[in-house]
């Protein structure tokens, strides 16, 4: 197509007639955009942009999809919902509401569910896509964490996508609020008596934050702005950025023949994965409306307006706040006392901080591990997490301790159902949470260490055939099968690390600071099996022939 | 019936009656009708029966009692070491815990649980007109109060405020300490919700006349019996016991059948 502006008039009509033969409506059109936009050079930059293909690298995609389903459904509900505290007495058509006295917020929101038309099935996508946004969320983060995704020069991404994890969940935990039902009265009913646990200065913040004593006339109206305006705004931005870097670093690749830390072996976004994408956007946008349609989510009817007088039980956040409620729960009774004349919380504090700490490790945490192995190379091929034995136990770890606060958010529903007694549910759940992280640690270095193993054995002397041969000397052998080279190329393609060596700085000396490096180096490679290289490929195959 | 469905009851009657199952529903139908006729006969002179002054049934009682309930209640319903005295419970409590077949107990533990009645209703009638002669309680409540017509929105708010913390919002039950729990009331008899207010079971407190009044009860079973016979309007309930439920249903149904649909679409490119 021609982009040139200074041909003249008559060689431009015959350009013109040539075009609308060849390409139509279609590329008269886009000759007009390109003429305009020059947006050709982008196309042609983007379109060419090359994705692997895995099922693992779609669970963003996921994430971004539920999260465009949440604005489509979130704006049809701003239509109707009214953040206002005013008390009014419901007259809609659900019965057993009738005449109760309650907000204008949570009137409207019934109103939402009983009188406008698709009002129930929008207030569901709404709330099914929200649990699914964070899911997809988090699974993804595991498979970023687990393949090493994280690694120069993509550090920054990860803190990207970790500030949009904290986000979403703070979309999730104010959208929770806005209804003003009985279940989200007594979530921020908690949050108020964190804030006040704060020593000094909670109090201050609780009053600022609701404008008075809990729970005030104003708090919805806060959270609206902050959950229809301020938090997407921030979302959107963030999400521009993380699938800018993503277009900029290029999209990472699992080992396999062909595949180098150079090139991404894939399919070009246009056409194949443009469409495989926006198709994809329908499929989950479907099983959202599907779920959203059968099943009943945060049915406020039933938890009636908020009265900070009644508690129901089985009152648990959504899944994602579940680790923080959990926390609160584990926490053993008698650690408040009076100092100074204040109230010193730490059954509130503890938990805060330990949350806290957790959440910065994470954050930060492709940096720890640049320290430690100080490795500065770019990595473009993702590893087996076996590869990695001491990363893929940490994450073990990690996922243990959050699994042991997540399930104490739901003690009082695994006490009744599995007919146990809350007290020795738990104490269980407080030692999984202590101690289990460090035998997932161990458990998982090990299996990592041993399924490498596995690959080495595979590699220098192939599967195990199940053949049996008996020589003429009567000895037996099993014949072993030589795994294929595309197979052992995933299997010995990933890089050997060593442990550190001290070494002394630019005066001569060993600062404490090295040494505790050092130790962190070996403590991360100590335990390491050495790829399989040529050499000995050729020397176990030169044993059997 | 099977043989209703299948292709040779359609051909004709002879192949019907012939017809390898036909001797099987013939038993079957015969059995219905018989059991039909039995439960409408023992009903009507259950009904006829609830004579609970007559001296009768007291002494029928005494005697069901000291069978049955004795070994722990002792002879005159004092009480011993593994039971409480039942003087001055009144005959709801009896139907109660008779009714629902928490009493007689089968084991000792953090509370009676529900299990098949023991007893006809005739014997539980016995048993609790026998408990109530030994001095004045609380008695079976009939009539308007257990009718279900009462105000659904009073009764809605007076069970948030009053029951919900342990049974639920919506009822669906909830957890208590060392191993005890209060049960869902989904399918519980008006009967038995109102014994329950006024005589508090297990760990259930006493919801007494001056807490709240005869026909704030009657709303509260109003309520109840709404939720039983109206499905949530949202849709499946998935056990109306909160956000546990749908955040495991969203992680290993919904995002399993996302990443089952992942795996699919990437699989059919290579």
């Amino acid at each position: 197509m021609s982009t040139s502006t200074t041909t003249s008039a008559p060689v431009a009509v015959t350009d013109k007639k040539e075009i609308e033969k060849s390409g139509g409506f279609t590329a008269a059109a886009a000759n007009y955009l390109d003429e305009r936009t020059s947006i050709s050079a982008a196309v042609k930059e983007l379109g060419r942009k090359i994705f692997p293909d895995h099922w693992s690298f779609l669970l963003g995609e996921v994430a971004l999809y539920s999260f465009v389903i949440i604005l489509i459904s979130g704006t049809f509900l701003t239509f109707f919902f009214q953040a206002s505290m005013a008390e009014v007495h419901y007259d809609g058509s659900y019965v057993p509401l009738k005449g109760v006295e309650m907000s204008v917020a949570m009137a409207s929101t019934l109103d939402i569910s009983f009188d406008v038309r698709g009002g129930l099935l929008m207030r569901q996508v709404h709330h099914w896509a929200a649990l699914l946004f964070v899911a997809a969320i988090g699974l993804h983060m595991l498979r970023i964490f687990f393949t090493g995704a994280f690694r120069k020069p993509r550090e920054l991404n990860w803190v990207i996508g970790f500030i949009l994890f904290i986000l979403a969940m703070a979309e999730g935990f104010t959208g929770y609020s806005l209804p003003d039902d009985l279940l989200s009265g007594n979530g921020l009913r908690i949050i108020d008596g964190m804030v006040k646990g704060m020593p000094v200065v909670g109090t201050w913040i609780s009053f600022l934050l609701f404008g008075g004593e809990f729970p005030g006339n104003d708090i919805v109206g806060r959270l609206y702005s902050l959950h229809i305006l301020l938090l997407p705004a921030i979302i959107v931005a963030l999400i521009a950025l993380h699938l800018l870097f993503v277009v900029v670093h290029k999209h990472t690749q699992y080992a396999g023949p062909g595949r180098t830390n150079q090139n991404a072996v894939g399919y070009p976004i246009l056409p194949v994965y443009a469409a495989k994408a926006g198709g994809f956007f329908f499929i989950v946008f479907g099983v959202v409306m599907l779920i959203a349609s059968l099943f009943t989510i945060n049915p406020i009817w039933n938890y009636g307006p908020y009265d900070p007088s009644p508690v129901s039980a089985g009152t648990q956040p959504d899944w994602y706040i579940g680790f923080a409620d959990g926390a609160l729960r584990l926490i053993p009774p008698g650690l408040e006392f009076v100092w100074l004349d204040r109230t010193w919380s730490f059954n509130i504090l503890i938990p805060l901080i330990v949350i806290g700490i957790f959440i910065v490790t994470v954050l930060i945490y492709p940096f720890i591990e640049a320290w430690i192995t100080g490795d500065k190379r770019e990595h473009h091929i993702l590893d087996r997490p076996r590869n990695a034995a001491t990363r893929t136990a940490i994450g073990a770890a990690g996922v243990t301790f959050y699994a042991g606060l997540w399930a104490a958010a739901s003690s009082d529903i695994i006490a009744t159902h599995f007919h146990l007694t809350m007290e020795g549910v738990i104490h269980t759940l407080q030692a999984i949470t202590i101690l289990g992280p460090f035998a997932a640690y161990f458990i998982a270095k090990r299996v990592c260490l041993a399924l490498q193993k596995k690959d080495r054995e595979i590699v220098l002397h192939g599967f195990e055939s199940g053949r049996i041969v008996r020589l003429p000397g009567g000895e037996y052998i099993e014949v072993h099968q030589p795994i294929d080279e595309y197979e052992r190329w995933r299997l010995v393609s990933y890089a050997d690390f060593k442990p550190l060596m001290i070494r002394p700085d630019a005066r001569g000396r060993i600062t404490a600071l090295q040494r505790l490096r050092s130790g962190l180096s070996r403590w991360f490679f100590e335990d390491r099996i050495i790829p399989v290289d040529q050499k000995e490929i050729d020397q176990a195959h030169g044993d059997h022939h | 019936m099977p043989e209703n469905r299948t292709p040779t009851a359609a051909r004709g009657r002879k192949a019907g009656r012939r017809h390898p199952l036909a001797s099987i529903a013939l038993i079957a139908i015969g059995l219905l009708f018989t059991g039909g006729a039995y439960a409408a006969f023992s009903t009507s002179t259950a009904s006829a029966e609830t004579d609970m002054a007559s001296q009768q049934t007291i002494e029928e009682g005494k005697k069901l009692f000291a069978a049955n309930c004795a070994t722990c209640h002792g002879m005159g319903a004092e009480g011993s070491e593994d039971g409480p005295s039942l003087i001055g419970v009144g005959a709801a409590s009896v139907d109660f815990q008779v009714g629902t077949g928490r009493m007689p107990l089968q084991m000792q533990g953090p509370q009676a649980e529900q299990k098949p009645v023991q007893f006809t209703d005739e014997q539980t009638a016995a048993l609790a007109a026998w408990v109530a002669s030994l001095a004045p309680g609380p008695a079976i409540p009939e009539g308007e109060l257990l009718d279900g017509e009462g105000d659904t929105a009073n009764g809605a708010e007076l069970f948030r405020i009053n029951c919900a913390m342990c049974h639920n919002v919506a009822g669906a039950g909830g957890a208590l300490t060392e191993g005890k729990f209060a049960p869902s009331l989904s399918g519980v008899s008006a009967k038995h919700i109102y014994e329950a207010m006024v005589t508090g079971p297990q760990n259930m407190p006493v919801f007494n006349d001056m807490n709240i009044k005869p026909e704030d009860k009657r709303d509260v079973i109003t309520y109840l019996k709404y939720l039983d016979n109206n499905p949530s309007p949202g849709g499946i309930d998935l056990g109306s016991i909160g956000p546990v439920s749908e955040g495991l249903f969203l992680w290993i149904f919904g995002l399993g059948s996302i990443v089952a649909l992942t795996v699919w679409i990437t699989a059919k490119s290579n």
